[in-house]
């Protein structure tokens, strides 16, 4: 039988290996759940039904810019219109909403009472009506978001007969 | 001084203390990069791009999740529905929501619409969820850092 030398004492070899097992394997876990998830945003659009809207009629309301966005046989865009003016890019769009609702920000501003109505073929491609209400809602300056417009509503859709 | 053996072969004690420090930390990298919350996506959506899209702060509380596919079908709760079907699946959310005392005026349809989509059928989508009672809509747009 072994003598154990009371005396000294050992020094304890603590067994890692297990807990190595488990660390790796949490790792492992990690990097398989990982999904690089890309940075998305929202358009917030309050959209009761036309009849409701109607019903309350608001002092304070301007008529709404109706945005006409006409699709090509393909789904392309090919014309935009704001309140009857053809409009030849997004960009033109934005400066005519700049030019109307200037530079009034705000509670109870001229931008915040604007209403955009987008009136889109059924069949244009929705990165167009995407790219129209990024125009109207606001830009980027100096790395920061500068709203224009919020109030967005869409007439209803109109689907093509078959 | 301490006489080591030399007959017996030593073993040879490996210091763990460096690979377990860099282990620890790589385990804290990727809990604090993963996403726990729980935001619906599909690799099926390609969503069209907005620079005004940037992340929103908060969440929004127990939104409906409608994405739209290039094909013009919903994927609803990892389902393919058809766009005119999704009312009675609304129907359903609406119940559940009334019984839980929400109203469906509250809540938030996210539309995660494919951008090569058609208009008319997110307008489609919009007016289904609007005859059910909701209101409330967050079109999502990917962030685009380009331009």
């Amino acid at each position: 039988m072994p003598r154990r030398q009371s005396a000294l004492p050992d020094k304890i070899a603590i067994d890692m290996t297990p807990m190595i097992d488990v660390v790796f394997q949490l790792i492992s876990f990690f990097m398989f759940s990982l999904k690089v998830v890309s940075p998305e945003g929202d358009f917030d659009i309050r959209m009761p039904l036309a009849a409701a809207a109607a019903a309350a009629p608001d002092d304070q309301q301007v008529p709404p810019v109706r945005v006409k966005l006409s699709a090509a046989a393909d789904g392309s865009l090919e014309s935009i219109t704001m309140n009857g003016t053809p409009l030849a890019t997004f960009d033109q769009l934005h400066q005519q909403i700049m030019a109307l609702v200037g530079t009034d920000s705000g509670p109870n501003s001229l931008a915040e009472n604007t209403e955009v109505e987008f009136d889109c073929d059924y069949s244009l491609k929705y990165s167009h009506v995407v790219q129209a209400i990024t125009a109207v809602s606001g830009r980027i300056q100096d790395g920061q978001i500068v709203e224009l417009i919020r109030r967005i509503k869409f007439t209803p859709p109109k689907k093509p007969a078959e | 001084m301490a006489i080591r053996r030399a007959g017996a072969p030593s073993t040879t004690d490996i210091d763990m203390t460096p690979m377990i420090d860099v282990t620890f930390q790589l385990i804290t990298f990727f809990l604090f990069i993963m996403n726990f919350s729980e935001a619906e996506q599909d690799d099926r959506i390609q969503l069209p791009l907005s620079q005004l899209a940037k992340p929103v702060e908060g969440l929004i509380e127990k939104p409906i999740t409608l994405q739209l596919t290039n094909s013009g079908n919903v994927i609803y709760a990892g389902e393919l529905v058809a766009v005119r079907d999704i009312g009675t699946y609304l129907e359903r959310e609406k119940m559940a929501m009334r019984d839980s005392g929400r109203e469906p005026n509250t809540a938030t349809v996210i539309v995660r619409a494919d951008g090569r989509a058609q208009a008319g059928e997110v307008q489609d989508i919009i007016r289904i969820c609007q005859d059910k009672g909701f209101e409330r809509f967050a079109l999502r747009a990917q962030y685009d850092e380009g331009r």
